[in-house]
């Protein structure tokens, strides 16, 4: 009997402890959140299709971009992978029953869900008007949205974050199957362990600056006002500490997925395993150390800004290995173009483009120019939309059969992968452009000399909307009518392949065969010759 | 849990444990931070602010989680062969932190007379006075919430009977925790106003 | 990027080459990968009979190389930006100060001489102008892309940033850093004129004192004077060519004076004590306008001294 058909009523999956059932309750409201943060950028991106601020007022259009910001990174982007494949995949990939704490996952996700409402209840109260970068003074003793409530909504998310991470850490320790060696772990397993590694540690720190942002703001006592004897800079460097950290939480496990996906469809061993393994940590380690990279122009010291500089060069060295060993595991195989390859592969080019981008603003002197223009807006979507979005539709297409049981129609994936590339690319790229000419950004309105490309980038927005809308009609379509799935319908290596799809709530009835060697394919076999 | 062996069993939980505990030093770090930051920004503000905290209380609770740390650590000694004893001494470590708290709620309520309570009519004039109490008050009601949930804790170990010993274990290991945050907390509250 | 946008200012031209460096490189490695990413994917398809397949091992070599070569090229590139970054940090000792004021949302400019200017900046072409900028409120940044040119402008702080315009005409300025409502209507431009004609605006229509000169009546009015001036009974120390001096303080540091120091006197007296004095000094915050703290700091300048020190 599947998971699935452990009960069908709504307080049997409420209740559940289930590592599996639990990953299905963070896709569903993930997805809420995502099509609610998709809304606010529609907005957006229509408000600037003309220079004149003719759509919403001043005031609408900064709750906008904040709630897109505040909505896409701590109710999206972070628990995306993490929470829900992390979740679904982590004890199947090594053996194991469930994670080490179920109970602690559950309320985990309770904990996830009272932030996300918390935070849901600041927008319709009238929203917020900071920036998801909150920046004191203006956060603490201008702004008038409701920044009190939507911190505390963030400070919730952040227990549910750090218990996450914990959980993930202890049962890679403890729970993996017996001869399972650290180097015999799929990457997608080291990509979760990294993350949760900065989950646990950067987390609290967040947790911590937000409480001294409300006490400022509710007593008006200096922390950050330098009216009130504080320091702008220091809630800079407490928040940076934080949340540079946060995009490797959203783009390793990203890394990850592709190191899942290319091999199996390339028929080839990933190039370089070992490599691939200690970069992760070598993102996650370094990616600590680079947060000032978001204060070049803010005033810090220049040493500090060379040592900040110097550092992010260096945080860039894991991620091009990457990049390199996904082209170089083509080498030699034998390739197949299903949808979750497509997908794999535009992670790939976006997240290289996303990543020598970020070059540009590791440069000191061209950062003086570049950073708070469109160019950065463009490099972090980049990264997180093109690199992290592209790879979370890949693990959706890829463990679909595995999580439901069902195949998807692959023509209409092929179809939605395509119009996501080039929508995305069309939406973003312009906005290099727009950076390089001195378009700001979080303008409301804008001097008409940058509207062709802001008007290239609107039009992008739709084929990109387009594009993130068909999965949502073809999968729900594939849960009624789809084909059933074998146990491993990509002939894929894995111990998540060894059960049946879907998987029995204990994940195994018979004790899974450890395999010779991780990644164990062979692009000579004859299976993998024939088209 | 079958396919869990007994070591692992618990195993499992004091490194979850020790995870949460790496999670919380960064918490309190952050705070710290921002203290020593504000510290070396009003220098004379917290030092007048500083000779105003209560610290006849401060070092009576300090004496007090101390003691409490010792007893709940021969509680762990004794939770494997003498598990009645490790009960009796989790019920005294219980009562130590309720101790604590009545202290601290008696310095609170103290506090809270002398208009010490950042507000529109706090008492101390000096630049950084009030900005000393306001973290004053942030860095003890925080730990008092993770004393509230170390009595919790303790509380139930107790009640319970703790059946296995790591869960003891584990349990003295936050209770442990809270105790060295407050070995922070008290110099620096309480000592260093007073030092000149 | 001087197709889209003018070079208008002496580092102008070296951001530019710097950026053509960084997009020949990284644009060669994208081609480069995404080219081999291709030709693999075309040569190695399933269907494809003609072509010779294997598992492929380890290759130490290959992984050292490309860890190794990049490596080389950032270190390359972070010097050479460094460099450059460095440079902004290098006023020269001549240039011309100006002092902005960012409020919400507007930008306040005031010269030497006094006059005044919102949204607005005249400056002469060829000559070095160091900006010496403070926020009354929220944090903003002054961004003037034909420049290259960024700046965060802090409230509580001074930061400065200078630039030599190279050439005549007008060039937006922008704020960058998101400060509220009206963040986007918080806009200006710069306007570069000949020195002759600059000279002639500059002295059109002004009837103000010079900025100096209500520094130096602001200082006899706050009572300064009464222990800085040279014969006073007090023992302050003098302040006559303070900026850029180097300053021993009595807890055994030394700094070079600059206007941040000068600010933080003012309004933090206790913090930076000169050594062989007593701190005596009452802090003036709340008893003088940012304006009058730039009247106070021009004062200073105007009397002299080394100056020209970096920041």
């Amino acid at each position: 009997m599947s998971y699935l058909d452990e009960g069908h009523t709504i307080k049997s999956w409420l209740t559940s402890t289930d590592h599996k059932r639990i990953a299905i309750l963070y896709a569903i409201s993930i997805s809420v959140f995502f099509f609610v943060g998709g809304a606010a950028a529609t907005l957006i991106r229509l408000e600037l299709a003309t220079p004149a601020g003719d759509l919403v007022s001043h005031d609408t259009y900064n709750r906008l971009f904040t709630a897109h910001g505040v909505i896409m990174v701590w109710l999206f982007l972070i628990p995306s992978i993490p929470s829900v494949f992390g979740n679904f995949l982590l004890p199947l990939m090594i053996g194991a029953k469930d994670l080490a704490f179920p109970r602690l996952n559950l309320l985990s996700w309770y904990l996830y869900v009272a932030g996300g409402v918390l935070v849901l209840c600041a927008l319709a109260a009238g929203g917020v008007d900071t920036g998801w970068t909150f920046y004191t003074p203006y956060s603490t003793m201008f702004s008038n949205g409701y920044v009190v409530l939507t911190l505390f909504g963030v400070f919730v998310t952040g227990f549910s974050s750090i218990l996450t991470g914990l959980n993930f850490i202890v049962t890679v320790h403890h729970l993996r199957m017996p001869g399972m060696g650290w180097f015999r772990l799929p990457l997608f397993i080291w990509a979760i362990y990294a993350t949760s590694l900065i989950l646990v540690l950067a987390t609290p720190v967040l947790a911590m600056t937000t409480l001294l942002l409300v006490a400022e703001r509710l007593w008006h006592i200096g922390v950050f006002d330098p009216a009130l004897g504080g320091d702008p800079i220091l809630f800079q460097h407490l928040f940076w500490f934080y949340s540079h950290p946060a995009v490797y939480i959203m783009v390793l496990p990203a890394m990850g997925v592709a190191s899942e996906i290319i091999p199996c469809f390339a028929r080839q061993r990933i190039f370089g395993y070992r490599f691939m393994a200690y970069a992760i940590l070598g993102i996650a380690s370094i990616g600590f150390l680079v947060w000032g990279h978001h204060m070049f122009v803010s005033g810090q010291s220049m040493a500090a800004s060379m040592v900040f500089s110097l550092l992010s060069f260096l945080v860039a060295i894991p991620s091009a290995i990457k990049v390199f060993n996904w082209t170089a595991t083509l080498y030699k195989g034998s390739l197949r173009f299903e949808a979750p390859m497509l997908y794999a592969l535009g992670f790939v080019g976006l997240f290289m483009i996303g990543g020598l981008t970020g070059l540009f603003l590791a440069s000191l002197a061209l950062d003086v120019h570049l950073t708070d223009t469109y160019f950065v807006v463009s490099h972090f979507h980049y990264i997180m939309v093109g690199g992290t979005v592209m790879a979370y539709f890949g693990a959706l297409h890829f463990w679909w059969p595995k999580v439901t049981g069902k195949l998807v129609p692959d023509l209409w994936a092929r179809i939605a992968a395509v119009l996501i590339f080039l929508g995305f690319n069309f939406t973003f790229f312009p906005q290099y452009l727009l950076g390089v000419a001195g378009m700001p950004r979080r303008y409301h309105q804008y001097p008409p000399q940058f509207q062709v490309l802001h008007l290239l980038s609107s039009a992008g927005a739709v084929v990109l909307a387009i594009g993130y809308l068909l999965p949502l009609f073809y999968l729900a379509w594939s849960l009624r009518y789809g084909q059933r799935a074998s146990a491993n319908p990509w002939d894929a290596r894995g111990l998540e392949w060894e059960t049946s799809s879907p998987p029995p709530t204990h994940n195994f009835t018979h004790p899974p065969q450890l395999p010779e060697r991780v990644y164990d394919y062979d692009p000579t076999s004859p299976r993998a010759v024939a088209q | 849990m079958s396919a869990v062996t007994m070591s692992e069993q618990g195993e499992a939980p004091r490194l979850g444990m020790w995870v949460f505990l790496a999670s919380e030093f960064l918490f309190f770090g952050g705070l710290l931070l921002a203290y020593v930051y504000a510290r070396s920004h009003w220098p004379e503000g917290f030092a007048q602010a500083g000779s105003h905290t209560h610290v006849v209380l401060g070092t009576l609770n300090t004496a007090l989680l101390l003691t409490s740390s010792a007893v709940i650590a021969v509680a762990v000694a004794c939770a494997e062969d003498y598990r009645r004893w490790s009960r009796r001494l989790l019920w005294v470590t219980f009562v130590l932190g309720l101790a604590f708290l009545a202290v601290k709620g008696l310095e609170y309520w103290k506090e809270w007379g002398e208009h010490l309570v950042p507000g529109p009519d706090f008492a101390l004039h000096a630049p950084g006075a009030e900005l000393f109490f306001l973290l004053y008050f942030l860095l003890t009601g925080v730990h008092t919430v993770h004393m509230l949930a170390g009595l919790v804790v303790v509380g139930t170990l107790a009640g319970r009977g703790a059946r296995e010993a790591t869960h003891v274990e584990v349990g003295a290991l936050y209770w442990h925790f809270v105790d060295i945050v407050w070995i922070f907390l008290y110099p620096l509250l309480y000592l260093v106003g007073r030092a000149s | 990027m001087n197709s889209t946008l003018a070079e208008a200012s002496s580092i102008a031209r070296s951001t530019d080459l710097l950026f053509g460096a960084m997009l020949l490189l990284c644009g060669v490695m994208a081609i480069g990968i995404c080219f081999v990413l291709l030709f693999f994917c075309i040569r190695y398809r399933a269907g494809n009979r003609k072509v010779d397949r294997g598992v492929v091992g380890r290759k130490l070599g290959v992984e050292l190389t490309w860890t190794l070569v990049p490596l080389a090229l950032f270190i390359v590139i972070f010097t050479w930006a460094a460099h450059d970054f460095s440079e902004l940090y290098r006023p020269p000792a001549d240039a011309l100060p100006i002092s902005v004021e960012a409020k919400q949302w507007m930008w306040k400019l005031q010269h030497r001489n006094g006059k005044r200017e919102i949204n607005e900046l005249h400056v002469p072409l060829g000559q070095p102008v160091k900006l010496v900028m403070s926020s009354q409120d929220a944090i903003h940044s002054f961004f003037v892309p034909a420049f290259r040119i960024k700046q965060d402008v802090v409230p509580g702080r001074y930061t400065t940033l200078w630039f030599t315009a190279t050439q005549l005409g007008e060039f937006p300025l922008f704020c960058s850093e998101y400060c509220g409502s009206s963040h986007s209507q918080m806009i200006g431009r710069i306007v570069v004129l000949a020195p002759a004609d600059f000279g002639r605006w500059l002295q059109a229509g002004t009837s103000q004192p010079s900025l100096a000169q209500y520094g130096y009546a602001r200082f006899r009015q706050l009572g300064c004077s009464g222990c800085h001036a040279a014969g006073s009974t007090v023992h302050a120390p003098a302040l006559e060519g303070l900026l850029g001096r180097t300053v021993h303080l009595q807890d055994g540091r030394t700094l070079v004076a600059d206007e941040n120091y000068i600010r933080d006197s003012i309004l933090l007296p206790q913090k930076d004590v000169v050594a062989g004095f007593a701190p005596v000094m009452p802090s003036f915050a709340g008893q003088v306008s940012e304006e009058d703290i730039q009247g106070l700091v021009a004062w200073i300048r105007s009397t002299g001294g080394p100056q020209g020190a970096p920041r």
